[in-house]
């Protein structure tokens, strides 16, 4: 009988700790598949952050290194110019890359460090509990936002791979969402054509991905996954907002 | 018989030539003085050697591309003054955590805040106690000449590697900014662990994970104490001190890195006048020469500490020094026109005898 659906070789055969209905499994799963396809496992190194995210090397089967929280482009930086032949990738939370993190993502990308960042936006700080995070929508309520957010006192939710698409640097940034068959397989594309960005040596490249955080958002698995298609996507656009090769 | 070339050099320009030749890969840095030589001469001189010159955006962003390169299992280094310090805390707790080598150097200026640029000696906590959260501590190293800012940011490397730590190298702006002659010298043959915990991107079943995160029972209190035992191990192994005239001394002076220069020609002037006092200088202040000072105290019983603070290594030699001695203390707390003269600790050392 012919084997037409495996785990990834790339990804371990554990156990998940991640809340139902989360997608980081998915992405992770992604992620993964890129690596196989390239044959990279045996050449990567992962920069995992603070967050939920942090465990990427309970999951994956490559070397990675841990980084204080944002810091994660700054430690990929490091790792690629000590190792430029290697694949290098961060895996960085919303609270991670877009507040903390907002001057080590935007100066690796504006160096054009010839790295990979997966952003995963659940538009919330999922292990902290649900915190605003600077992608929570408007009028969302948090633990830190409990009358919903207010524009005015915290701003808009940062649109991140709009941002770094203007920056010379970057080689190639996208959205993309795994909420349902067709934009998982959309997402797949993506973050394989991320990789094959730093393959290339082009620069940097960014992909985000729209995530949901059942626990904290207080929803069941389905609706959570609705919310990614029904308020997420059309306050952040999916597509590819750079790619230098249709300048 | 040929003499050794010499160099005339800054401090700062001696510690980046010292990494150059101790085999740093990677530097990373950020504009600050007193310490500006250093990146500016490693911009320079490192691309040359094959190396990586990265001026980073921010000192947090400087280190933890430290921590990364680090992680590689490359020597690399970092270095800034007070305020910058103040941000890498977050990086070298991070690379205490991850039992990452790596060389910081700190050439103080006055503070708090934004202080001033002259000499000061009050980053002394900050540095030997663990100056981040969490609780560990790093190897720091004084030089007290410019010679010594080349050995001892030669032997932070080899210290670092061999302990897996971060390694420091504490100076100030006298230290940084002043010329001496030098010799430099090849990096010593040491023998050095192999780097076998480096993230090296081989995956499979040869997975190397460095990080800081200890969630399993008893883990981070196991952590704890291998780390409290490779302290005692350091302290026990690489505790260095210079002493002067300290063997018939009745007043003992001690003081560190640019202090620890005019002390000793106070105590010279003092001794031109028959006054038996002596100079203990610790080198490493972390470990601190304990027993150093615990030995020298059995016999003289008046110790005064010399700095450029209102006290921070007196605690320490407080703490070394036989339970019967007094430690008296002088200071000049850091800022411009604070730096003793040798006239004014003779006065001191006078005072005292």
């Amino acid at each position: 009988m012919k084997q037409i659906f495996a785990k990834p070789l790339s990804l371990k055969d554990v156990q998940t700790h991640f809340c139902p209905g989360c997608h980081h499994g998915s992405i992770h799963r992604l992620v993964a598949e890129a690596m196989d396809q390239f044959g990279i496992a045996e050449q990567t190194i992962g920069c995992a952050s603070v967050g939920c995210s942090v465990f990427l090397y309970g999951y994956f089967n490559i070397d990675v290194v841990e980084s204080p929280h944002g810091r994660a482009p700054a430690v990929a930086t490091g790792v690629k110019r000590a190792r430029p032949d290697r694949i290098v990738f961060t895996y960085q939370g919303d609270g991670d890359l877009a507040a903390i993190g907002t001057s080590e993502i935007i100066h690796a990308a504006n160096r054009g460090e010839k790295i990979t960042v997966i952003f995963v936006n659940n538009t919330t700080y999922g292990m902290t509990g649900g915190q605003m995070a600077p992608t929570t929508m408007p009028g969302q309520k948090t633990s830190t936002s409990p009358y919903g957010r207010d524009v005015n006192n915290d701003g808009k939710p940062f649109k991140m791979a709009e941002l770094l698409s203007n920056l010379d640097g970057v080689a190639y940034a996208a959205r993309v969402a795994v909420n349902s068959p067709k934009n998982v397989l959309q997402a797949k594309k993506v973050i394989k054509n991320a990789f094959q960005y730093q393959v290339e040596g082009k620069g940097l490249s960014f992909v985000e991905v729209l995530s949901a955080c059942p626990t904290n958002w207080g929803m069941n698995a389905l609706k959570a996954n609705e919310r990614v298609g029904s308020e997420m996507i059309p306050y952040f656009p999916l597509g590819v907002f750079k790619n230098t090769e249709n300048l | 018989m040929s003499t050794p070339p010499r160099k005339f050099v800054k401090g700062n320009e001696a510690v980046a030539m010292a990494a150059i030749e101790a085999g740093v890969q990677c530097y990373f840095g950020y504009p600050i003085t007193p310490q500006s030589d250093i990146p500016e001469y490693l911009a320079r001189e490192l691309p040359r050697k094959g190396g990586i010159f990265i001026q980073a955006e921010s000192e947090i962003a400087s280190v933890n591309m430290v921590l990364g390169a680090a992680a590689c299992g490359v020597r690399a280094m970092t270095s800034s003054s007070g305020p910058g310090i103040s941000l890498k805390q977050e990086g070298i707790s991070y690379m205490a955590g991850s039992e990452l080598p790596g060389v910081i150097v700190d050439i103080m200026r006055s503070g708090p805040g934004l202080g001033g640029i002259d000499a000061s000696q009050a980053d002394y906590h900050q540095a030997t106690k663990g100056g981040g959260h969490g609780g560990y501590r790093i190897i720091v190293l004084a030089p007290g000449s410019v010679q010594e800012m080349y050995d001892l940011t030669m032997l932070a490397f080899d210290l670092s590697d061999q302990y897996r730590m971060p390694a420091m190298v504490l100076a100030d702006s006298v230290l940084g900014q002043m010329k001496e002659s030098i010799v430099p010298h090849p990096r010593p043959q040491v023998e050095l662990p192999a780097k076998e915990w480096a993230v090296r991107g081989t995956g499979g079943a040869h997975q190397n994970v460095v990080k800081s995160l200890y969630l399993g029972d008893g883990e981070m209190e196991k952590f704890h104490w291998k780390m409290h035992a490779r302290y005692q191990e350091l302290a026990e192994k690489e505790s260095r001190w210079e002493e002067y005239q300290t063997a018939d001394a009745e007043l003992m002076v001690t003081a560190f890195g640019a202090t620890a220069r005019i002390v000793r020609t106070a105590v010279e002037m003092a001794r031109a006048e028959g006054i038996k006092v002596g100079l203990m200088r610790p080198i490493t202040l972390f470990p601190f020469p304990k027993q150093a000072y615990a030995g020298l105290s059995v016999r003289c019983k008046r110790w005064l500490a010399v700095e450029l603070s209102t006290g921070q290594m007196v605690d320490d030699v407080r703490l070394s020094v036989a339970r019967d001695v007094e430690v008296d203390f002088y200071g000049r707390p850091p800022g411009a026109g604070s730096l003793p003269t040798p006239e004014e600790l003779f006065e001191q050392i006078k005072k005292r005898s």
